[in-house]
């Protein structure tokens, strides 16, 4: 059984935040749910490519070149964001404050 | 009306006997009686579908030619973006999010002229096959409201099954159309990867997910199959190919392939017993059908989800409420006091408990010392599927089978254990694996509910497809 630090950090990975209770829930899922995946244990695959499409595609690519929009275009996305200043997104700060005595 | 196929429709539109509005509003009045119990709408869009209708009916008062699907109301799943209607993808993290631009398909149904009534139910980021996921709700199966619509795209089902509209879009990851299609009755299409744009889809497993069509027969899927394959510079794994419609098909010259894998141990009876009866039909009208093998097909679950989360958990790492979506950096609750906090604390309040299971599985899966035996192994799992398929495609035209092991289930049947949902999906997460198109056609009915037939085919063989389920339909 996946042990409760184990699936604690996988959380902190994966940035959720989770309850006591979710931590219990997820250990006795996440483990059974491993478990069945362990039926791929039965194969050997070493000489296998893995698969990329359903057709051969080759790398798909096109002009480096900036395709402009329009600023109202610009303000629509803004408007989504929870906190915006002067059309830039507005965050916590990224570098903690340091204390001067 | 909303027995009409989308020719009648639009023949009676053409001929001016009814107006793209009258449309609309019968439509329109219809959708909000029923869909109080029903549930397929999270967002119904009168405004926006009677919009539409007026200025379609302005160009054919000008005598303007319409397209086939010009004024056909169209559902499309909450998780496909059309522009300024709100898309939530049926998660409390986008409940307020408004769509800042049109996916690539929605703007094809556009500009051909369809008729938008609404976004769909879906389970959250399309993870579920039964609606049960989402947060708004679960849609009801039109023919019994005690059990399930199917998921994820179970809104996009039901809305076509109940006459809500004509026709929908969905999305199939693993299932998420054929499935739904199944449970409801109706024709639903997961194209090959690659043959209709995901610009506009919000994604789930980049190498899985494809956008389709459902209707309520097979002429109409393909009709909204036409409007929205193609080759898109905004998708760089979309595919550019011709579309031939075939017609009259000779079922003679069809040769049917059944893996045994497919009616192995637990498939339900009653579903076995019906295609049985849709094979004899299949027989009597000359077409050959012989037992195949899919030997890799045991591994297609555990492969599919270990691709299936460990992709989620790279696309869903974006809801981290910064750029859209809601946000612990502000709202009523204790506003997060730092930047990580921000991240832990909106998705943990704001992501469904599906969401965080499959994050979290997929995050093991990728974390360091295993990805070479899981998300690489599941990668060279398909390969050896794919070479499965290509040799049963030696000898067979299509591969038939069940959609799934089980007929529509109650509600509240499966969601208590993720295990038994994942099972739902067996006979369709190969198909998604392998990238090849399949197709849920109606097959009858056993104990009153609907049952589908999966028909699969070789890559961009969508219009093979759809000419056996139109000969089907005759049968």
């Amino acid at each position: 059984m996946l042990s409760s630090s184990k699936v604690q950090h996988i959380a902190k990975l994966a940035r959720l935040e989770l309850s006591d209770k979710e931590i219990v829930k997820f250990q006795k899922e996440l483990t059974s749910i491993w478990e069945y995946f362990e039926v791929l244990s039965e194969l050997d695959v070493s000489k296998v490519e893995p698969m990329t499409h359903a057709v051969p595609l080759q790398n798909v690519s096109r002009q480096d070149i900036a395709k402009p929009k329009s600023s109202e275009e610009a303000q629509r996305l803004l408007k989504m964001a929870p906190e915006t200043k002067d059309g830039y997104l507005k965050v916590k700060s990224i570098l903690q404050p340091t204390n001067y005595a | 009306m909303y027995e009409f196929t989308i020719r009648q429709l639009h023949e009676r539109l053409v001929q001016k006997e009814i107006s793209a509005t009258e449309i609309a509003q019968t439509f329109l009045e219809h959708a909000e009686k029923g869909d109080k119990t029903l549930n397929a709408f999270i967002t119904q869009t009168p405004e926006l579908a009677l919009h539409q209708a007026e200025e379609l009916d302005a160009k054919i008062a000008k005598g303007e030619e319409l397209s086939l699907l010009a004024g056909i109301p169209c559902a499309i799943k909450d998780s496909i973006l059309v522009k300024d209607v709100a898309c939530t993808a049926g998660s409390k993290i986008l409940e307020h999010y408004i769509a800042p631009y049109d996916a690539t398909v929605a703007q094809k149904l556009r500009e051909q002229g369809a008729l938008f009534v609404g976004k769909t139910n879906t389970d959250e980021f399309n993870m579920g096959a039964s609606t049960e996921n989402s947060a708004f709700g679960v849609t009801k199966n039109p023919h019994d409201p005690t059990r399930v619509a199917g998921g994820s795209s179970g809104g996009s089902a039901a809305s076509v099954a109940a006459g809500q509209a004509l026709c929908s879009l969905g999305a199939d990851t693993g299932g998420s159309i054929r499935l739904p299609a199944a449970f409801c009755g109706v024709v639903g299409l997961k194209p090959t990867y690659g043959a209709v744009s995901r610009y506009g889809l919000i994604a789930m497993a980049s190498s899985l997910d494809q956008i389709g069509p459902l209707a309520k027969n097979a002429e109409d899927a393909e009709i909204v199959f036409e409007a929205i394959f193609g080759k898109d510079e905004l998708d760089a794994t979309s595919l550019d190919y011709e579309y031939k419609s075939l017609s009259n098909l000779d079922f003679a010259k069809l040769r049917i392939g059944m893996p045994k894998e497919f009616f192995g141990e637990g498939l339900m009876p009653e579903i076995e017993k019906c295609l049985q009866s849709a094979f004899q039909k299949l027989e009597a009208a000359g077409a050959k059908i012989e037992e195949v093998s899919l030997p890799y097909a045991k591994y297609a679950l555990a492969a599919y989800y270990i691709l299936n989360t460990s992709e989620v958990s790279a696309n869903l790492a974006r809801y981290d409420g910064i750029r859209y979506g809601e946000s612990r950096a502000k709202s009523q609750k204790p506003i997060a006091n730092s930047l990580l906090d921000v991240y832990f604390q909106t998705r943990g309040e704001y992501l469904g408990e599906e969401v965080k299971r499959r994050i979290m599985l997929g995050t093991y899966a990728l974390s360091e010392g295993y990805y070479d035996a899981y998300y690489l192994k599941a990668q060279k799992v398909r390969t050896l599927l794919q070479k499965d398929f290509d040799a049963a495609f030696q000898n067979v035209d299509v591969i038939m089978g069940p959609p799934s092991p089980f007929l529509p289930f109650k509600i509240g049947e499966r969601s208590e254990n993720p295990l038994a949902m994942y099972l739902v999906d067996l006979y369709t997460v190969p198909v998604n694996l392998v990238g090849l198109p399949a197709l849920s056609a109606p097959a009858g009915t056993a104990a009153n509910l609907p049952v589908g037939l999966q028909i699969i085919g070789k890559p961009l063989q969508e219009n093979l497809l759809f000419a056996v389920a139109k000969g089907l339909e005759k049968l």
